[in-house]
């Protein structure tokens, strides 16, 4: 059941990976990417973390992907221009790539037998992001927090 | 006799359920989920109906006209009429529009609005989909919708959908942190994201005769008014219709959308009307427990329709005696008022929290939201009076 639901999500989503890199209109390719963050929640689901996920579909669905859309739209007005082939993205693609697998690979702790945990509730997540990482948790808050002004100083109007 | 009478409707999925006995464990969880969506579906799809046509009847009232009243008795026929008229519709779609994005918008924006009803306990042990983080499974399915209207104006191109789109999404953007910082004092108390534990929290009475709902705590009542309101612009409910203004910008988003294609918009948009009640309910309003104790015989899902039905009739209130706003002032509205007022909910919860969570406790989230509204309300006042108004051409 889970190895099926498995396969269906893993081809569902870079289904739409796929499409999102290779479609030639600039926004059905941003839509595609919505898609397959909507496919990436899934797998957490799969997992049991169901917080992730729910934290992936609203903070890169509903804010992201608007964001990426807008930009895409205030931006370029030749979307439709047929670039060629892009080399240099291919290259970053594959550095990426290669560099995370490497890491991956390096990386001693995983086993490939998942030992038992018990499972992560929303409550415990909450209770330990309250008590073991609250300063991480305050840092990452005032960050957003200077974001979100300074966003606001840089569109006020200019006083005359 | 009250118990059973309570619990038919579970007692009714278990005996469908007792049918596939025998069959694998997977068989009867997929027809378990089937069964809460074709109950949910049948049930708000009436709803929907219904709502319909009322709106148009108490409008009608409030406007001191009949309303509709010719097909069927009292006109409550009018739904299915309008149904037939919009299913033998032409279905139009504009020759320059992104077929494949003008098509899937409304698809996307239904089906988001169906998913975010499926959290809400409608009723004791009748939640359909119980998840961990309910809450936050809500709000996650309706941050989607901001995508579909975003498809649906860009889809259409046009000027007139793309600008609604625009004013859609704005508002909606600026109301969705007004709507998620009120849910955080509810959180905050009952420390959990499930709406079953909330709405649990909120048995029992105070005094022994006032329900121990939030919306009789300062910071609660408050945080449902907040709530109201910006679930009011989330629906894009009058006063806060500029993204579909008729006599600005057409129909917003939904210009080029004809048929069948525009009822579902339309449906999408009743029901996250709905959905967005039932949160409220459920959060402030003690969900389905009823509000007297001699009461409790009554089901608990009668209850929670009968509180579902008094906020869809203020929503049809509020859209029958307010006029539109500008968007300059929804937008002043949210950012100037309704933030720091749902910050002050956090502040209140807490204070009501630590002094004991009794009269004390009430007293002091009291002072503590009338404080920081008459500073508000000192601070923002543009000390403009109401003058006559004068006119150029007419008179």
């Amino acid at each position: 059941m889970n190895s099926a639901a498995f396969i269906v999500i893993a081809i569902f989503t870079l289904a739409a990976a796929l499409s999102a890199a290779t479609l030639p209109k600039l926004m059905h390719a941003a839509l595609s990417f919505a898609v397959a963050f909507v496919g990436v929640a899934a797998f957490f689901f799969l997992l049991g973390a169901e917080f992730v996920g729910l934290v992936l579909v609203f903070v890169y669905i509903g804010a992201v992907a608007v964001l990426i859309v807008f930009t895409i739209l205030l931006t370029r007005r030749d979307i439709e221009k047929d670039r060629g082939f892009n080399w240099a993205g291919v290259v970053v693609a594959v550095a990426v790539f290669g560099g995370l697998g490497w890491a991956i690979f390096k990386t001693n702790s995983i086993s490939i037998a998942a030992p038992q945990i018990e499972p992560l509730t929303v409550k415990r997540i909450g209770e330990l992001l309250m008590t073991s990482y609250i300063w991480p948790l305050q840092c990452v808050g005032l960050l957003l927090t200077a974001a979100l002004i300074g966003a606001l100083v840089l569109v006020m109007e200019e006083k005359r | 006799m009250s118990d059973s009478l309570d619990q038919i409707f579970i007692h009714a999925k278990l005996w469908l359920l007792s049918w596939l006995t025998g069959l694998p464990e997977w068989a009867v969880q997929t027809a378990s989920a089937l069964i809460n969506i074709f109950a949910l579906l049948a049930v708000f799809l009436t709803l929907f109906a219904l709502i319909s046509v009322l709106e148009r009847k108490i409008l009608g009232r409030i406007q001191n006209r009949y309303g509709p009243n010719r097909v069927g008795p009292f006109g409550l026929f009018q739904p299915i009429a309008d149904g037939i008229k919009m299913l033998i519709k032409e279905d139009i779609v504009p020759a320059r529009a992104d077929k494949v994005v003008h098509f899937l918008a409304p698809v996307l924006i239904a089906a988001t609005a169906l998913l975010a009803l499926g959290v809400i306990p409608y009723g004791r042990n009748m939640t359909p989909f119980v998840i961990d983080g309910g809450i936050l499974f809500f709000f996650a399915v309706g941050s989607t919708t901001e995508l579909a209207v975003f498809m649906a104006g860009w889809g259409s191109n046009n000027k007139f959908s793309m600008l609604g789109a625009m004013r859609a999404i704005a508002q909606m953007f600026s109301y969705e942190l007004p709507l998620i910082i009120t849910v955080l004092p509810v959180v905050m108390i009952v420390s959990s994201l499930t709406p079953d534990t909330i709405v649990a929290a909120q048995n029992g009475y105070v005094f022994g005769f006032m329900p121990r709902w939030f919306a009789f705590t300062p910071w609660g009542a408050t945080g449902f008014i907040l709530f109201f309101v910006s679930g009011l612009v989330e629906s894009n409910r009058t006063p806060f219709d500029v993204p579909e203004g008729e006599s600005e910008i057409v129909a917003g988003h939904m210009t080029e959308y004809s048929g069948f294609k525009y009822a579902t918009f339309f449906m999408a948009e009743y029901i996250g009307m709905f959905a967005i009640s039932g949160l409220a309910v459920t959060l402030f309003l003690g969900g389905w427990h009823s509000p007297v104790r001699a009461l409790e015989v009554v089901p608990s899902y009668i209850w929670f329709f009968i509180k579902l039905s008094i906020l869809l009739f203020v929503y049809i209130w509020v859209r029958g005696t307010l006029p539109r706003t500008r968007i300059d002032q929804i937008m002043n509205f949210a950012w100037k008022f309704m933030l720091p007022m749902a910050f002050t909910c956090i502040i209140a919860a807490a204070v009501w929290h630590y002094a004991e969570r009794g009269l004390r406790g009430w007293l002091w989230s009291f002072v503590v939201i009338a404080t920081v509204y008459t500073a508000l309300s000192i601070l923002l006042d543009t000390r403009r009076k109401f003058a006559r108004r004068t006119y150029r051409f007419a008179e």
